[in-house]
């Protein structure tokens, strides 16, 4: 699946967009967080706070209990600041 | 008796380039007898945040879902109030005080739908439509943090 980050989460990451492969034990947007925050210092940074972090599957927010089985889009940003 | 036939067009446009308010309510009303009200928001970047002063404002967006996101808020609007138009522009990219962000037009027969509609639509836009505000100032660039007062503005529309 494809992961795009915005904002801050962006900078922390380092990255805008990957494809990931997460574990099948990996079943939601909480438990993603959780796994890339595994992976390297600069996830840990980004995802400090999971709390503040919202999510969206497929360009709709969701919740982080939300599953991600079947997504093709995830994205994490922070609070968001328009208008 | 028969009753009018209202359409409600709604156009969406995210962009760099700044807009027109007046050439786009034109567009708005062009041909149309049966808008009797149009309200106009416009967000402008501010020269200062908590009393210091900002150089610039850099808005970044998710392409595809902030459109995607406006137009679930349109549908909303349209849903709940008898709109005869909507319009909604947010620009994208790095600006400088004084300079247009936002744009929401919204038509009606009547004022109080236009009014309503108006601000119901930048209540959701402040805190659910994918965009970030990045602030230049002498103190360096940070991220704008979100406001609760918004969130709280945006939940006051949720219906029980």
């Amino acid at each position: 699946m494809k992961v795009k980050y915005f904002a801050w989460v962006r900078e922390r990451v380092g990255k805008a967009e990957e494809t990931i492969e997460p574990p099948a034990t990996v079943r939601t947007v909480e438990e993603l967080i959780a796994w890339l925050s595994g992976r390297s210092e600069a996830y840990a940074y980004a995802f400090e706070k999971p709390k503040v972090i919202r999510a969206a599957i497929d360009h709709a927010h969701v919740k982080s209990d939300a599953a991600i089985a079947g997504a093709r889009e995830i994205a994490f940003f922070p609070p968001m600041t328009g208008g | 008796m028969t009753l009018a036939v209202t359409t409600c067009p709604v156009t969406i446009r995210i962009q760099e380039d700044d807009f027109d308010i007046a050439r786009e309510i034109a567009i708005l009303t062009k041909g149309r007898t049966d808008i009797g009200a149009v309200v106009s928001f416009s967000g402008i970047c501010r020269g200062d945040e908590d009393s210091a002063n900002i150089a610039a404002l850099t808005l970044e967006h998710y392409p595809g879902m902030a459109e995607d996101e406006i137009k679930r808020h349109a549908d909303e609007a349209t849903s709940r109030w008898p709109l005869n138009g909507v319009t909604i522009i947010h620009r994208v990219g790095r600006f400088m005080p004084g300079q247009n962000i936002v744009l929401v037009l919204t038509a009606s027969q009547h004022r109080q739908a236009a009014f309503q509609a108006a601000e119901f639509l930048m209540d959701y836009l402040k805190s659910n439509a994918p965009f970030w505000k990045k602030e230049e100032s002498a103190a360096g660039d940070g991220w704008v943090e979100a406001q609760a007062r918004d969130e709280e503005a945006a939940a006051r529309w949720t219906r029980s």
